[in-house]
């Protein structure tokens, strides 16, 4: 079971939250301009590492508010947390 | 007395005619398939871990083909029928039990969808059946069909023929016949990247030196993105972990296999009395072998309204496998950018069923250095051209 750092709540259950997958993915910037090749990237194509993730959470059942959070995938170890687009902690195995 | 070991403990050779990346069911159906229908002999499966030690030790065993969209229907009705003669092919026992799958509807939603399955499965030729909750009821007399319960089992669709084998001692038929036609398995040898010239693959690199090859085939489920990334090459894929749990050996108190989507648990009972339950996969990423407790929760919270007899059944142990998911829930099977190197991974929470299939049609791929027509639309280029196989909320199983 998660305990996922709410910037604005603090620790709470992985259950109150919902999970938005990789985070910081941008909306292009100019959408004409991609050919087929790009918008697959763009609509399918997110990081899969085993180690550390910056992904999005939702508190769904707190604040409902996004936060971006940074999980390790292969031990679920978190080393921070802040709302959406902020510096987080920068690490390393 | 001497007990005789199913394959040979071998050596890393300098050079292979193909290298297959992953001993899992995948991998090692592959070889075997490459050195039984291409005669290409001179191959080494190499496994960082142990032998099927990986997601193939972590399922639930379910076979069935009961899967909506054509190419799906192909590609898992190939499997079931290799399913079908596989002790026979391998000269091993594999417990396979045709004992019948059933998928329960819970909602109206879920009847007119499961309806619609019955019928697309009998069109590509698989055995399906519509069954009333009275139906279901007298193949699975513990089952609560009380129509208080809050999902109500509304009926269920019944693929006769669908049912479990053993996954450990699948892996070990597989070993055994591919060690006898001359493959070597290689146990704690991890390949870290890849040599090339140019767009080529000429080989990989491996915790135990340099293996030059002409033919690179992937069978590592999540961790072949992270290979790929090594190349520049990303994949539509994500891992998951994926939960399951044994209880105490008990009575048999269920002769077939049971899932249901909605409430998301599914069942069966192996042969020496413990039940298998499974349920949906978490939502995050995750390639740690072990899950959510409320993952777990909500699987036992829908077992016990739908079997109350399993209120009184201890929990043994739980565990996690983790699926590499694609965006369309179906697998990614083929060539790539790079000469020699071929892809079969995405297979989410349908890769232990069709394990043969893969291993068949990717093999062929792989020797033949074109697609299999049954893995022609499960390409790389699907997500450019926007040929999606929409398997999300049809597979019967939610991703």
């Amino acid at each position: 079971m998660l305990l996922i750092p709410c910037p604005w709540c603090g620790p709470r259950d992985e259950a109150e939250f919902g999970y938005g997958g990789q985070a910081r993915v941008a909306y292009p910037e100019d959408p004409w301009a991609l050919d087929d090749a790009a918008w697959a990237e763009y609509l399918f194509v997110r990081d899969n590492p085993e180690g550390w993730f910056a992904e999005r959470w939702f508190h769904r059942a707190g604040c409902r508010r996004w936060c971006d959070v940074m999980r390790d995938t292969a031990t679920n170890r978190i080393a921070g947390s802040g709302p959406t687009g902020a510096e987080l902690p920068e690490v390393t195995r | 007395m001497t007990a005789e070991l199913l394959w040979r403990t071998r050596e890393p050779a300098p050079s292979y005619d193909a290298v297959v990346v992953g001993s899992g069911g995948h991998g090692l159906a592959t070889a075997y398939y490459l050195a039984r229908d291409h005669g290409i002999t001179n191959v080494a499966v190499l496994e960082r871990g142990w032998l099927a030690g990986g997601n193939m030790a972590r399922n639930t065993q379910i076979i069935r083909s009961n899967y909506l969209w054509e190419a799906s229907a192909g590609i898992y009705e190939h499997a079931l029928g290799l399913w079908e003669d596989l002790e026979n092919d391998l000269g091993r026992d594999v417990e396979f039990s045709q004992r019948g799958v059933l998928n329960l509807a819970h909602t109206t939603h879920d009847v007119r969808e499961s309806v619609r399955r019955v019928n697309a499965n009998r069109l590509n030729g698989i055995d399906a059946e519509w069954l009333s909750p009275e139906e279901v009821k007298k193949l699975v007399p513990i089952i609560n069909i009380s129509p208080e319960l809050r999902y109500p089992v509304m009926g269920a669709t019944y693929q006769p023929r669908a049912g479990i084998a053993d996954h450990d001692e699948v892996a070990w038929a597989y070993a055994a016949a591919a060690d006898r036609l001359g493959v070597h398995l290689i146990e704690g040898c991890e390949v870290t990247g890849f040599q090339r010239s140019g767009d080529t693959i000429t080989g990989v690199h491996t915790s135990r030196g340099p293996i030059s090859t002409g033919k690179v085939a992937l069978c590592a489920a999540g961790h072949t993105s992270v290979l790929l990334d090594t190349l520049g090459l990303r994949l539509p894929l994500q891992s998951h972990p994926l939960q399951a749990l044994v209880t105490q050996l008990l009575e048999p108190v269920i002769d077939t296999v049971v899932m249901s989507n909605t409430v998301h648990v599914y069942v069966s009972q192996v042969e020496k009395g413990e039940l298998v339950l499974g349920a949906g996969i978490d939502s995050y990423n995750g390639y740690g072998r072990r899950g959510s407790f409320s993952t777990i929760e909500h699987e036992i919270a829908a077992a016990i309204a739908l079997y109350p007899v399993f209120a009184h059944a201890h929990l043994l142990r739980t565990w996690a496998g983790v699926v590499d998911v694609a965006p369309d829930a179906s697998p990614i099977i083929g060539l790539t950018p790079f000469n020699g190197l071929y892809v079969n991974c995405g297979w989410g929470t349908g890769g232990y069923k069709a394990t043969p299939g893969a291993g068949h049609v990717f093999a062929d791929t792989v020797a033949n250095d074109r697609p299999h027509p049954l893995a022609e639309p499960y390409a790389l280029e699907r997500f450019t051209t926007g040929a999606l196989i929409d398997e999300h909320g049809a597979a019967a199983v939610a991703h």
